[in-house]
């Protein structure tokens, strides 16, 4: 059977015939489509053609569209048609036609860009600024009432966030102090100082290195988890069934994640500063011939505690900054998909950035702490 | 159009000898069913009687342990990629939960098939994707709207729009009603049976609904036991004696329901 075609035929008066045959069906369209809708405009726009439909065996309603849209969207004058098609055009012809209204061109489009990335800015500050409160609040009631400590959750999360992460940190931390340990012995050679090695790894390492690396692990790993857990929990609302149980998410939610990653962040921070030790340790050894009994040794001289503290209390500080930043683009999923990969990305993204930040912060307030030249 | 012609003679679906085993699970066992064209057939049977599993079958979702499924005298496992995609272009599916994509709206959602078809202008698919809007009687402002913004029973409604864009000579539709309240309800399966009548579209549908099955089901095919246990019109069906059809065919429920179904046939 033909698909769609059309020919002209001559009929009486200068007027011509324009009869369209074969199957006008959106299966039966292909490639040719194009040329085929110009071909119709054109003997749409000649007001001398009559119209004869009724050799088409099978129309539908992409078929019907596109002599409706020849026509000029309206029904022809004296187009010939068969009854079985007439449903589909009478279909075509009750869709409400409106125009488009015109809309001006909206100049201050990119200040209004700009303006709507500040508003979202403070809103987002103000948010995590709340939810920072009301944590403060929460842990005001635990202090209270100890019988709500949520344990179990805290405890799910420590390993989660903590146990389950010693691999991935010990790897990365390892890999990370050879290669800082070897640029340094390539330079450090050169001018013959290669015992300050230590100092470089040492001060590095711990006071800088390990804090900041543990922090965007944890950001990618339990960061971007906990944001797409609260998230799902929102879209299928489980937030507020436990809600209309009188479990306020806050506490069993937040609490638990922000709390276990205070506590096992800095630890993961001390995991991690000894994988790379080690991992420099045996580079140095390497290439310099620094024998790691007096690499151990030397250490602790070289090196105040104080950059340890400070190590550790970054720690804490990014723990707590990754997991509040995650919390808050968890419960600001809205129920769709593109959000939550929005959210998900945005709280990754957020809470590096903001580790980077307050690190920077910390170092300028620290500066004359532990660094005894 | 050649394969329609040879198609035009075989059954919409056909069902043969299908097994399916789940882990250590026997879902069918030798299950046969044909649905001829222009008739509307429902798949009735308890929770967890494989009537979903079968659907899925039938529309190459998931493949069976053992038998054949054909499509309009073909089967779908045999075809290649471009086979497989004309085929599926041929019926749409009205999933249970609407599954429209929630990151476009609905206007996007309903011109997604036209224009993955790459054949059309912008143009026309505006006007198609504002026809079938109609068509499920939405009004063109919920075009811009994103699912989430939208009503249950909009959903669904959008959902019919966006299986309905291609044209397709088949509808499958998984439990159409539910999640709608009883008056959504009863409006959503009148539209589905003005537009099958009015399209001449043959459907399969899965559901529990005894009022949806009144009204639309031409016939009924009952799964329990791992095979059909029965199949004909809704009044031969309602007479086999087997302890599922009592429960679920007898009883006030089905009687008020035959009764609408009825005054709604006077009308």
């Amino acid at each position: 059977m033909p698909g769609a075609s059309m020919r002209q035929e001559p009929g009486g008066g200068g007027r011509s015939i324009l009869r369209l045959e074969g199957e006008w069906t959106l299966r039966r369209f292909d490639a040719g489509f194009e040329e085929l809708a110009t071909r119709l405009a054109a003997f749409g726009a000649d007001s001398r053609i009559d119209w004869d439909l009724t050799g088409i065996t099978a129309l539908d309603s992409a078929g019907a569209m596109a002599v409706w849209r020849a026509w000029g969207k309206t029904r022809r004058e004296g187009a010939r048609v068969s009854p079985v098609h007439e449903p589909l055009f009478a279909r075509i012809a009750a869709v409400p036609q409106h125009a488009a209204p015109w809309v001006p061109p909206d100049w201050l489009k990119p200040l209004v860009f700009i303006g709507a990335l500040m508003m979202k800015l403070g809103e987002n500050l103000l948010g995590i600024a709340a939810l920072m409160g009301q944590l403060v609040l929460d842990f005001g009631y635990l202090a209270r009432n100890p019988k709500d400590i949520p344990w179990r959750e805290i405890s799910a999360n420590v390993h989660k966030a903590g146990t389950l992460a010693l691999p991935v940190t010990a790897m990365v931390g390892f890999l990370i102090g050879v290669v800082l340990s070897y640029l340094s012995a390539l330079q450090l050679k050169n001018f013959g100082a290669d015992i300050y090695i230590i100092d470089i790894l040492g001060v590095g390492i711990i006071r800088e290195m390990a804090p900041v690396l543990v922090a965007v692990l944890i950001a990618g790993r339990s960061g971007s988890a906990m944001t797409a857990h609260i998230g799902v929990m929102r879209v299928t609302e489980e937030i507020d069934a436990m809600a209309t149980m009188g479990i306020p998410a806050s506490l069993r939610l937040v609490l638990p994640k922000v709390t276990a990653l205070a506590i096992v962040t800095p630890f993961l921070v001390l995991w991690t500063m000894a994988s790379a030790l080690i991992g420099g340790m045996l580079s140095a050894n390497y290439q310099l011939g620094l024998s790691m009994i007096f690499f151990m040794e030397t250490l602790p001289t070289v090196v105040p505690i104080a950059n340890l503290y400070i190590g550790f209390t970054k720690g804490l500080l990014f723990g707590v900054v990754v997991a509040v930043v995650a919390c808050h683009y968890g419960l600001r999923i809205r129920p769709n998909t593109e959000s939550l990969s929005a959210g998900t990305t945005g709280s990754v993204v957020t809470a590096i950035s903001s580790v980077i930040m307050v690190d920077a912060v910390f170092a300028i307030l620290t500066m004359d702490i532990g660094l005894d030249l | 159009m050649a394969e329609g012609a040879a198609a035009g003679e075989a059954p919409v679906i056909e069902v043969e000898g299908l097994w399916t085993q789940l882990g250590t699970q026997l879902i069918h066992k030798d299950v046969d069913l044909t649905v001829r064209r222009g008739e509307v057939m429902a798949l009735v049977g308890g929770s967890g009687s494989g009537k979903t599993t079968l659907l899925r079958h039938i529309i190459g979702l998931t493949r069976p342990t053992r038998g054949v499924v054909k499509l309009f005298g073909q089967s779908l496992a045999g075809l290649d990629r471009d086979g497989q995609r004309r085929v599926r272009q041929r019926f749409g599916t009205l999933f249970q939960y609407g599954a429209l994509f929630s990151a476009l709206p609905v206007f996007d959602n309903i011109a997604l098939p036209l224009r993955e078809l790459r054949i059309l202008d912008e143009d026309l698919i505006h006007e198609l994707v504002m026809m079938k809007l109609n068509l499920v009687e939405l009004e063109p402002v919920h075009a811009k709207k994103m699912p989430a913004q939208l009503s249950g029973g909009m959903i669904k409604r959008v959902g019919l729009a966006r299986s309905l864009a291609l044209e397709p000579e088949l509808l499958v539709l998984d439990e159409p009603t539910a999640g709608l309240d009883p008056d959504r309800s009863e409006s959503f399966v009148k539209l589905i049976k003005t537009l099958g009548r009015e399209l001449g579209l043959t459907a399969i549908m899965v559901t529990h609904d005894l009022d949806t099955l009144f009204t639309l089901a031409d016939r009924v095919a009952v799964l329990a036991e791992q095979r059909i246990i029965a199949l004909g019109t809704v009044d031969e069906i309602a007479g086999v004696p087997h302890p599922f059809i009592r429960n679920f065919f007898q009883g006030e429920r089905a009687d008020r329901a035959r009764k609408m179904a009825a005054a709604g046939a006077q009308h």
